[in-house]
């Protein structure tokens, strides 16, 4: 028996390992796919109630490989290494946010294509 | 211009006596108008009763009709007010059985009150004696009418903006045992699952405010739960208070207190309470920023049965008219097994704006929403670990999978109960936006997360795993 540890989390697929670009490579590919919008958003905090984080550019909605995406991934995460960042997909034929997930965490490293 | 199709023969004066239905209400070159309220009811007539006299006495006695003629009804313009059977379809493989199909026109009916729908409905004609049996099989509710309503409080996109949570099924559990523990015991059940992983607990249906646990107390102790879990984990939490209350007044002088304490969701009981009730709740819910969530304790009396009752799906029609932003559906894989196909068929009901006529899956009219909201289905009762694939595959994204035992039951205690869960769940959710098929490699899914999560393991251990049966068990 074993007793849970007290852990921050940050929603959907936090609860895996942390993802391998490679297996950031193909939610991206999912989001493509489906025809979402994908973007990437940063911040200082994973408070829940903060609903806005800082958009990293604008979403791509002429992404048409997963590699512009992981790109823009590896340059937010380059350009802040202590933050937060997390990919977002948006439907614009049902009008919303249809997806998230985490890719960065403050201090991890960043620098180097994670297999 | 005469106001519609058929005519009533009024001209020629009054004559006292019991004339047959048929000649005032079976109408079948009638074709149904845009803005007809349309009902499809299962059929058994007595036997010698012919078919089109009994379907006709169904359109009569669920409209203007009474057992015999009234000089009043000369003062009326019948044609106006009065329900019409149009179509009557042999049951394949039964003896005596028939689906009619009845027309009612708009103005029979109160705007916005499901209440009044369903009273002249399913009102006395369930209890005609020319009837066997009874079932209304479906309604196809004109956007005319649609529009009369405010529907979900939120609908599903606006829960998800809100809570935060996106791409994947949310995961729930009822705190059992149902009835008994105290206030602070029962928050900290809460508590534990919450910080394990879940996104909501449910209070049992018959928790409302007893002896051993009043209201007031265990919504105290369940918002220390939330507000401690959720500062913990770093993800918005939630507990479905259970606001159904003996009045109305004191119904919403809960739901207040909910929102006082910044909680993010109530529950009402949409039978047991009463449509009227559920209404005024959904409408308070919309106004106050509370999401709502439905049980359905009590359908199975009504929709059991195969020839006599209510399906389901018109209850789910009727509840996403009354307002609810959950409600329970079935699991189609775990302890309460329903028709894969006939569950699907409402479920679409449910979340889609628009849903095509299609028998197969019960649906036998094409209904448009009109924008109306969606309500997410809720997936709960006898399902672990070993059915997530399933899930995952059946409802997709838009629904809440409850795990009751799957969760409190685990070897180590709620949190890591459900830490497996979420854990099932992710894998599960990455697996199929990798392309992979959650029907046929689901076991395989949750053993390589096994691997690494020592909490999905115990759990896998103790239940079994399940081979996936997509038969139907029951049919259409």
């Amino acid at each position: 028996m074993k007793t849970l540890p007290k852990e921050r989390r940050y929603e959907t697929l936090s609860y895996l390992p942390p993802l391998t670009d490679a297996q950031i490579e193909r939610q991206i590919a999912y989001i493509l796919k489906m025809g979402y919008f994908p973007a990437v958003e940063f911040n200082e905090d994973s408070n829940p109630e903060t609903y806005y984080w800082t958009m990293w550019k604008l979403p791509m909605f002429n992404a048409s490989s997963t590699q512009e995406v992981l790109s823009e991934v590896q340059a937010c995460r380059s350009e802040y290494p202590d933050c937060y960042v997390r990919v977002v997909g948006f439907d614009n034929v049902k009008q919303c946010q249809i997806t998230s997930f985490i890719v960065h965490k403050p201090g991890a490293s960043s620098n180097s294509y994670r297999y | 211009m005469s106001y519609s199709q058929t005519t009533t023969q009024s001209k020629a004066g009054y004559s006292a006596g019991v004339k047959d239905y048929k000649l005032t209400y079976y109408t079948p070159d009638y074709t149904p108008k845009d803005t007809d309220i349309l009902a499809a009811f299962r059929m058994t007539p007595q036997p010698g009763v012919p078919p089109e006299e009994c379907a006709a006495a169904v359109a009569a006695e669920s409209s203007t009709g009474t057992w015999t003629t009234v000089w009043t009804d000369l003062l009326t313009d019948m044609d106006r007010y009065k329900g019409r059977c149009y179509d009557i379809e042999p049951v394949p493989g039964e003896d005596n059985q028939y689906i009619c199909y009845v027309a009612y026109p708009l103005d029979l009916f109160e705007e916005g009150s499901v209440t009044n729908l369903l009273t002249s409905l399913v009102g006395n004609v369930f209890g005609f004696k020319a009837l066997r049996a009874l079932r209304l099989e479906d309604l196809r509710i004109p956007v005319a009418y649609l529009k009369t309503f405010q529907g979900p409080p939120h609908g599903i996109q606006v829960e998800r903006d809100r809570l935060n949570k996106y791409g994947r099924p949310l995961l729930g559990c009822t705190i059992k045992p149902k009835l008994g523990l105290s206030a602070k015991n029962y928050g900290r059940a809460v508590y534990e699952c919450l910080r394990g992983g879940l996104d909501f607990t449910k209070d049992d249906e018959n928790i409302n405010s007893q002896p051993f646990q009043r209201w007031r107390d265990r919504f105290l102790f369940v918002a220390d739960a939330i507000h401690k879990s959720q500062a913990e984990t770093g993800e918005i939490k939630g507990h479905y208070l259970n606001v159904t209350a003996a009045t109305c007044e004191e119904m919403l002088k809960r739901a207040e207190y909910a929102k006082e304490l910044g909680m993010p969701i109530v529950m009402h009981d949409f039978l047991t309470g009463g449509f009227t009730a559920n209404t005024t709740l959904a409408h308070w819910c919309r106004d106050n920023g509370v999401l709502l969530h439905i049980h359905r304790a009590m359908h199975a009396v009504i929709d059991r049965q195969k020839n006599h009752g209510i399906h389901f799906r018109v209850l789910a029609k009727c509840l996403r008219m009354s307002g609810g932003d959950h409600i329970h559906t079935g699991t189609v894989v775990g302890k309460l097994e329903g028709d894969r196909a006939g569950t699907l068929g409402f479920v679409d009901l449910l979340r889609e704006n628009y849903v095509e006529q299609d028998k197969s899956r019960g649906v036998y009219f094409t209904q448009d929403w009109a924008s109306m909201g969606g309500v997410m289905a809720v997936a709960s009762g006898g399902i672990h670990v070993w059915h997530m694939p399933a899930l995952v595959e059946i409802f997709g994204d838009d629904s809440v999978l409850q795990f009751g035992g799957g969760t409190l039951g685990h070897p180590w205690g709620n949190a890591p109960g459900a830490t497996a869960n979420r854990v099932a769940l992710e894998a599960c959710v990455q697996a199929r936006n990798e392309g992979r098929n959650l029907a046929r490699e689901g076991g395989d899914i949750i053993r390589e997360a096994c691997k690494w999560s020592p909490e999905l393991a115990a759990a896998c251990e103790l239940w079994k795993e399940i081979k996936f049966e997509f038969d139907t068990v029951d049919t259409l």
